[in-house]
């Protein structure tokens, strides 16, 4: 499988395949070992490594990304009440629908750059979202959210006698099904969903590997760097960055699919722009244009999202129960911002921070610690060697 | 006739905080060349200073009226606004009920220092990085600008009522010849529309009849000329910046009535204001006028029942569509110079 992969991508790809599978075992002692949040680090990651085929490669910036993951989700819940439970309707669906969306706003949105084409895809998902809300209500069921009915026709499956909502399948392989161990006092739960998340988040890395490696990568490189000069030399740059844009589409559709896999209902503030938001957020954090970083950034902020909005006043009062109790106060007073309900302000310092300090995000911050560390070995070295001599 | 004059009045107070968020936005991106994402936090914040002005002046202290008696014959606690107890009850009351247009005051040397640090401490470093980083940095700012209200403030809208001498309706049809009960119009959005009209003429003003505005204006057009003329643009574009800030805040606080402000209402109106600048023409002060009252107007046509049984769903995403139809057909929009970031 990875023959035609340099040696470094194949050791970033083992090494991506290691960490993934055994995720619910490395993030156990840390408290993300369960299978709601292993769940959302698997979607939200391939949402990221998606948006970032395109602003990574070409730096459109796209505020309009919830879109695709809104209709992706929409028509995998509809291949489950119309169809079958199973999953891979559904996601085929999904990916082909967001990829039909993404056809049609990328062909009219690419034609601008830069701060209008954020402005034009913006447009194009609100646009979305308000529809949703409204007039397409038939088709989305509006403020509820469209949700799974017992009386649902699907057509492919055996008539259903339980009496309860069938679970998501993969050929019979239920999608909620959990295999609990218990280990050194922790519980590591092993979840069907999570894996067919996860091998399908490995697939979606291991294709974005091998576009990035690619000469249409390096297109999408080009793009980037000038695409002044490209035109110039008489290349019509329009259909690499159309493709760009409809494979990302369908990276966000297909994230869709699975959330509406993990948790069949789909509601239409998956489209909102604030949502479009947060993958920016996840990229940008992470490190737009590399490998790792879109995963990561998708990673970090989930799992802070998760543990900073359990933190509540009474957490902070045990933490700093030893300090004197004008100090233990002061303190709380000032953390009860950013914690608990407040954790967006966190999330919105930090963002700040890393676009002020480090445009290329944790991942480029991580490489510059290491060069450092490095150079400093080196040049301590050099400096001995002049010294012996 | 009379129905076509009720919706383009229906328009105008909409249309005006576009005119006055978008006008904003086109000062800042004129002078200083910065797409500017956190201005819908800029709005919001102004609102909020309505919201904090009314705070104080209900701040109180509990008297013991002996005039009065509760029904168990002890004297009565009344609480007692300050503004009530130093002024006289008269003259503290209609400060209380007056709290939305005294906030103008109290607004504006608040939003200027909000966007002259904004400037100093934050934007001036981005001038040179690349526009998506201007909007990323902007966008994060304007998360946590909303966090911050939202953590004082709370999550619900919060009522600030105008005066009470401009609460209701009146029949403006009837005092401009039609007949009578065929256009009521609430007093506040009239005042809403007179006020922006004066705000947008004042800052036409400030930068057509001063010498600094011609500086500025000068700066507009070519910075580097202005600056080797020994001129400091760069103090009088942080200044600008100051001033498009209280543009935003005072849309803001006349808002306040007409929706009760919350912590995401900047956000809500900021895309839409994009859209306007857009419209407009990015960099031109007039379009992005035109455009705010245009697309105020023509989202309220939109929303009239006749269009809507005709188009459903036509005024959800009106804005939008022109939006496109504009980009697509005239990128550099209505009234933008040609060649302004055309591309």
């Amino acid at each position: 499988m990875f023959g035609n992969l340099q040696k470094n991508d194949r050791l970033l790809m083992i090494f991506f395949i290691i960490m993934v599978l055994a995720g619910p075992i490395i993030l156990a002692p840390f408290g993300a070992g369960y299978p709601d949040l292993l769940q959302r680090f698997a979607i939200f990651g391939i949402f990221a490594i998606g948006f970032n085929i395109l602003f990574g490669l070409t730096g459109y910036l796209s505020f309009g990304h919830a879109a695709f993951l809104g209709v992706g989700s929409y028509s995998a819940v509809w291949m489950f009440k119309l169809l079958t439970m199973n999953v891979v309707p559904a996601l085929l669906l999904s990916v082909a629908v967001a990829g039909v969306f993404a056809l049609l706003i990328g062909y009219v949105s690419l034609r601008r750059s830069g701060i209008y084409f954020s402005i034009l895809t913006l447009a194009f998902a609100q646009m979305s979202y308000n529809l949703a809300y409204s007039v397409l209500t038939p088709i989305t069921n509006g403020e509820t959210g469209l949700q799974l009915n017992l009386n649902d026709p699907r057509i492919l499956d055996a008539a259903d006698t339980s009496g309860s909502i069938p679970s998501t399948n993969f050929f019979g392989l239920a999608m909620n099904s959990t295999a609990k161990f218990d280990v050194l006092g922790m519980t590591l739960q092993f979840n069907v969903g999570f894996y067919f998340c996860a091998l399908i988040l490995i697939g979606a890395f291991y294709l974005a590997l091998r576009i990035f490696r690619s000469p249409f990568g390096m297109m999408l490189r080009a793009i980037k760097t000038n695409q002044n000069r490209l035109n110039y030399t008489g290349l019509n740059t329009r259909p690499y960055t159309l493709a760009a844009f409809v494979i990302s589409g369908m990276y966000a559709g297909l994230a869709g699919g699975l959330m509406a896999i993990t948790d069949p209902l789909a509601g239409a503030e998956r489209m909102q722009w604030t949502a479009s938001g947060e993958v920016v957020l996840m990229t940008i954090l992470g490190g737009a244009g590399t490998m790792m970083g879109p995963v990561l950034g998708a990673g970090f902020i989930k799992y802070f999202e998760n543990i900073f909005s359990k933190i509540n006043d009474n957490v902070l009062h045990a933490w700093f129960s030893l300090l004197p109790d004008g100090l233990e106060n002061l303190l709380v007073g000032i953390l009860h911002f950013f914690v608990g309900k407040g954790w967006h302000l966190t999330l919105g310092i930090v963002f700040m921070l890393v676009v002020i300090f480090l445009p290329g995000g944790l991942v480029d911050g991580a490489t510059r610690i290491m060069k450092r560390i490095m150079n400093r070995g080196k040049s301590d070295s050099a400096s001995a060697k002049s010294a012996a001599e | 006739m009379d129905a076509i004059l009720l919706q383009i009045l229906n328009g105008l107070d909409k249309g005006s905080a576009y005119a006055l968020i978008a006008l904003g936005l086109t000062l800042i991106f004129g002078t200083l060349g910065v797409v500017n994402f956190a201005h819908g936090a800029l709005f919001m914040i102004g609102a909020f200073c309505a919201v904090t002005l009314q705070k104080i002046f209900n701040l109180y202290s509990v008297v013991i009226d002996p005039t009065k008696t509760d029904f168990l014959g002890n004297p009565l606690k009344v609480k007692v606004p300050y503004v009530e107890s130093w002024f006289g009850e008269v003259a503290g009351q209609a400060i209380i009920n007056w709290s939305v247009p005294l906030a103008i005051l109290f607004a504006i040397p608040i939003m200027v220092a909000v966007g002259y640090i904004m400037e100093r401490g934050l934007i001036k470093h981005f001038y040179k990085r690349p526009h998506a980083d201007q909007i990323l940095v902007t966008f994060g700012l304007a998360i946590v600008l909303q966090e911050i209200i939202k953590a004082f403030y709370g999550a619900n809208p919060i009522p600030t009522p105008a005066p009470d001498a401009f609460k209701g309706s009146f029949d403006f049809g009837a005092i401009i010849g039609f007949a009578e009960n065929t256009i009521i119009y609430p007093y506040w959005r009239l005042i809403y529309f007179l006020f922006s009209a004066v705000v947008i003429g004042l800052v036409f003003a400030f930068l057509q009849f001063t010498t600094f505005g011609m500086v500025v204006r000068a700066g507009m057009a070519d910075r580097e000329t202005v600056g080797l003329l020994g001129i400091n643009i760069d103090r009088r574009f942080t200044l600008m910046f100051g001033i498009a800030a209280a543009v935003a805040g005072l849309a803001g606080v006349m808002y306040t009535p007409i929706n009760p402000p919350n912590y995401h209402m900047g956000m809500d109106f900021l895309v839409l204001s994009f859209v306007v600048v857009v419209v407009g023409g990015m960099g031109s002060l007039p379009g992005a006028v035109l455009a705010g009252f245009l697309l105020g107007i023509l989202e309220s046509f939109a929303s009239m029942n006749e269009v809507k049984s005709l188009l459903p769903g036509i005024d959800q995403i009106i804005i939008y569509l022109v939006a496109m139809v504009v980009l697509l057909t005239r990128p550099r929009g209505l009234m933008g110079r040609a060649g302004v970031m055309e591309e």
